[in-house]
C-alpha cells in the first residue's frame, strides 16, 4: 500500500513536470506577449519592460530560470498585477473558490446521491421517469444558461437574493446552486445505473434471503458497493469545481481562481498562468491518489499494487 | 400386453421412426429471414418514444438552420435602419409606413437586436453554427480516437504506455487553458494559410472555427480513445482475431477489418454523446469571448451578447439559451435511445 502510494507520487511529480513544461512552451508560442497589447506604452519602455522580466531572453533560458526558481518555491510576480506574487494571488483567491465550490459538491452528493438511488428502487415507475427526465435536463443545459435564469428570476424580479459578490451566507446560494446542477444530474445518472447493477447481483439475493431487512443490506451491501463510480467521477470533479468556475465566477461578480485563471491566459501573464496549471495540476494528481486509496477504504477487494 | 408402469424400459413407438414427410420437412425450414444487428438495433430504437421525439427535435432544428435561412427574406449579417430592439412580432415605424404603401413587409419573428438585425434568422444561423462544430468535432473525435485507442489496445506494450500517458496528460492539463492558448496560437498560421489557393474553403468556415476543431481534435480523442481501448482490449482475445491472423491478415487490416467493426455500437453511441458535448464546450467559448468570430453568430455569442442588456430585452437571451438546451437535450437522449438498442451489454 504505501509502495504503492510512493510509486502514484512519484509518477504524479513526473506528471506535473510535463504539464509545466508543455504549458510552458505552448504560452510561450503564441505570437505576441504580455505587454503588446498595452498600446500606451512606447517600443522603448515596452522593450525595458520585457528586459525587467526576462522576456528578451532565448526561451529555453528562460525555462531553465522559471524551473529553478520553481522548484526553490519562488513562482515570481505577476506581469500585469504589478508587485503581486503569483502565490498571493492564488492565497488569495483560492479560498474563495474552494469555498463555493465544495459546498456545491457537498449539495450535490447529499441530492445526487439519494435521488440516484430513489431511482433505482422505483425502476420504471413514475418517480424513476421523474427523476430521469430531471437528471437528463441538469445535464443538458449549459451553466450559464442556469446562471442568468437564476439571476433574472430569482435576483432581479423576485429580488430575493443578491445579485453579485459573497459577503454574507445568502449571497452563495444562487453560485452554489449554479455550479451544482450539472454534477448533481450527473452524479443522479451514476448512482441510479450503478445502483441497478448491484441490485441484480447474487450477494444482494443472499443478503435477503439471510433475512437481512430491508434497509440494512440496501444501506450496508448495496450503497457501498454502488458508490464506487460516484467516488471516480467526484475525484477529479472535486479538483475542478473548487478551483472555480469560471462562468459562473463572472456573472455572479466573485473574486475567484476560475476567472483569474482564464483572464491571466487571455492577457499573457506568463507567470499567474503558469503558476494556476502547476497548482491545478498538483491538486489534480493528489485527488486521484487519494481516489485510489478511498476505493480500498469503501470496497477492501480491491488491492492497489 | 400389458405393461409394468414402474418399468424402466423406454416405451418406444415405432411410428416415430418412419422417413420424415415433405410436410415434417417444411416445418423445420426458418421461414423468418435471421433478424441482423442493425435490423435488431433499429426495431428496438423505432420503438423507444423518448428517442423519437429527440429524433424529431433534431430533424426539424436540421431544417430551420440549414435550409430555411436560404430563402429566408433576411440575412444575419443585414442591418436595417430604424428598426433597433424591436420585440418579437414588432414593426418599426418605416416598416409600418412601407406597409401601409402597401408592400408586403416580412415580420421580424423573433424581434431585432441593437443592431437592427433580424433575431430570427440570427438565431438560425447561430445553431447552424453549433450544429457544424458538434457533427465536425464527433466525426473528428472518432477518427482520431479510434484509431489511437485501437492501436493502444491491439499493440499493447510499450505503445500502449506511452499513449496511455500521453491520455493522462491531457487529463491532467486543464483544458480551458488549452484552449484558450491553442486558438490564440492557431489563429494566424490558419489565417495564413486561408489565403493561400487551394485552401479557399477554409474562408467559409473562417479561420476561428477551424482552430476549435483541431483544438477539439487535440484535446477531445481522449475519452473516445480511452473507451475504444477498453472495448478493443476484450476483443483481441476473440477466437476470430487469431483465425484471422492464422489465415495471414496484417495488423492493419484485423483493426479495421474485425476489431472496429465490431465495436462499432459503442462508437455510434460515444460519437452521437460527444455531439452535444463538443456543442456544449463550443457554446461555453463563445459565451466567454473565444469562440467564433464575429459577425458570424454562434448561440453562446448570442446569448453573451444578450446578458448585458437582459433586464431590458429577456427574450435575446432566452431563444438562445432555450435552443442550446434544447439542441443538447435532444443529441442527448437520442444517444441515450443508440446506446439502449445497440449496445449489446445492455439486451436483456
Amino acid at each position: 500500500m504505501l509502495k504503492y502510494i510512493v510509486k502514484r507520487l512519484i509518477i504524479a511529480l513526473i506528471t506535473i513536470f510535463a504539464v509545466a513544461t508543455l504549458t510552458f512552451f505552448l504560452m510561450n508560442a503564441v505570437p505576441g506577449g504580455p505587454f503588446q497589447a498595452e498600446k500606451s506604452i512606447s517600443a522603448q519602455a515596452r522593450a525595458n519592460l520585457d528586459a525587467k522580466y526576462g522576456l528578451d531572453k532565448p526561451l529555453f533560458q528562460r525555462y531553465l530560470t522559471y524551473m529553478n526558481d520553481a522548484l526553490h518555491g519562488d513562482f515570481s510576480e505577476s506581469l500585469k498585477q504589478r508587485g503581486r506574487s503569483v502565490i498571493s494571488i492564488i492565497t488569495t483567491k483560492f479560498p474563495v473558490s474552494a469555498r463555493v465550490g465544495g459546498m456545491a459538491v457537498l449539495l450535490s452528493l447529499i441530492i445526487g446521491v439519494p435521488l440516484g438511488c430513489i431511482a433505482a428502487l422505483n425502476r420504471g415507475k413514475a418517480l424513476d421517469n421523474v427523476i430521469i427526465v430531471l437528471a437528463t435536463c441538469g445535464i443538458a443545459i449549459p451553466g450559464f444558461v442556469i446562471c442568468t435564469l437564476l439571476l433574472y428570476f430569482i435576483g432581479a424580479k423576485l429580488q430575493w437574493l443578491p445579485t453579485y459578490g459573497l459577503s454574507s451566507w445568502k449571497h452563495y446560494i444562487m453560485p452554489v446552486i449554479s455550479i451544482a446542477v450539472y454534477p448533481t444530474a450527473y452524479i443522479t445518472r451514476l448512482m441510479r445505473s450503478s445502483m441497478l447493477d448491484v441490485l441484480g447481483q447474487d450477494y444482494m439475493r443472499t443478503a435477503r434471503a439471510k433475512g437481512l431487512s430491508q434497509s440494512v443490506s440496501l444501506f450496508k451491501h448495496a450503497l457501498r458497493n454502488a458508490v464506487i463510480p460516484v467516488v471516480t467521477y467526484v475525484g477529479p470533479m472535486l479538483a475542478y469545481t473548487i478551483t472555480g468556475s469560471m462562468i459562473v465566477e463572472k456573472i455572479f461578480t466573485i473574486p475567484g481562481l476560475g476567472s483569474e485563471f482564464v483572464s491571466s491566459a487571455l492577457n499573457r501573464d506568463y507567470t499567474v498562468i503558469m503558476g494556476t496549471t502547476i497548482f491545478l495540476a498538483t491538486l489534480m494528481v493528489l485527488v486521484n491518489v487519494l481516489v485510489d486509496i478511498v476505493y480500498t477504504i469503501i470496497d477492501p477487494r480491491i488491492k492497489l499494487k | 400386453m400389458k405393461t409394468n408402469p414402474l418399468s424402466m424400459q423406454l416405451k418406444l413407438d415405432p411410428d416415430d421412426f418412419l422417413p420424415a414427410s415433405n410436410d415434417e420437412k417444411q416445418s423445420l425450414v426458418v421461414m423468418r429471414e435471421s433478424v441482423s444487428f442493425w435490423k435488431d438495433g433499429l426495431r428496438r430504437l423505432v420503438r423507444n418514444k423518448i428517442a423519437m421525439v429527440s429524433l424529431f427535435f433534431i430533424v426539424v432544428i436540421m431544417i430551420f438552420s440549414f435550409i430555411v435561412p436560404s430563402f429566408y427574406p433576411y440575412r444575419y449579417e443585414q442591418q436595417i435602419k430604424g428598426s433597433e430592439n424591436l420585440s418579437p412580432m414588432e414593426y418599426s415605424e418605416k416598416e409600418i409606413a412601407r406597409k401601409e404603401a402597401g408592400e408586403d413587409v416580412f415580420p421580424h419573428i423573433l424581434g431585432t437586436d441593437k443592431l437592427g438585425r433580424d433575431y430570427a434568422i440570427r438565431v438560425m444561423m447561430g445553431s447552424r453554427i453549433s450544429l457544424i462544430v458538434g457533427l465536425v468535432a464527433a466525426a473528428i473525435i472518432l477518427i482520431i480516437g479510434s484509431v489511437i485507442g485501437s492501436v493502444a489496445a491491439f499493440f499493447g506494450g510499450w505503445v500502449d504506455i506511452i499513449i496511455m500517458r500521453i491520455v493522462d496528460l491531457i487529463y491532467t492539463v486543464p483544458d480551458i487553458l488549452l484552449i484558450v492558448l491553442l486558438s490564440t496560437v492557431m489563429k494566424s498560421p490558419i489565417e495564413h494559410l486561408a489565403e493561400k489557393p487551394g485552401f479557399g474553403w477554409m474562408q467559409v468556415l473562417g479561420p476561428n472555427m477551424i482552430s476549435i476543431f483541431i483544438v477539439f481534435a487535440l484535446l477531445y480523442w481522449v475519452g473516445m480513445a480511452r473507451m475504444v481501448r477498453g472495448q478493443i482490449l476484450t476483443l483481441k482475445q476473440s477466437e476470430y482475431v487469431t483465425a484471422a491472423r492464422a489465415l495471414g491478415a496484417s495488423s492493419g487490416r484485423i483493426i479495421k477489418k474485425h476489431l472496429l467493426t465490431n465495436c462499432i455500437g459503442t462508437l455510434i453511441v460515444v460519437t452521437t454523446l460527444q455531439i452535444p458535448s463538443s456543442i456544449f464546450t463550443e457554446s461555453f467559448l463563445s459565451f466567454v469571448g473565444i469562440g467564433v468570430a464575429r459577425p458570424t453568430p454562434s448561440l453562446g455569442s448570442l446569448a453573451s451578447d444578450a446578458v448585458n442588456g437582459f433586464g431590458t430585452y429577456p427574450h435575446l437571451l432566452f431563444i438562445p439559451a432555450l435552443l442550446i438546451s434544447l439542441i443538447i437535450l435532444s443529441f442527448n437522449l437520442f444517444g441515450d435511445g443508440l446506446r439502449d438498442a445497440f449496445d449489446p451489454k445492455l439486451k436483456d
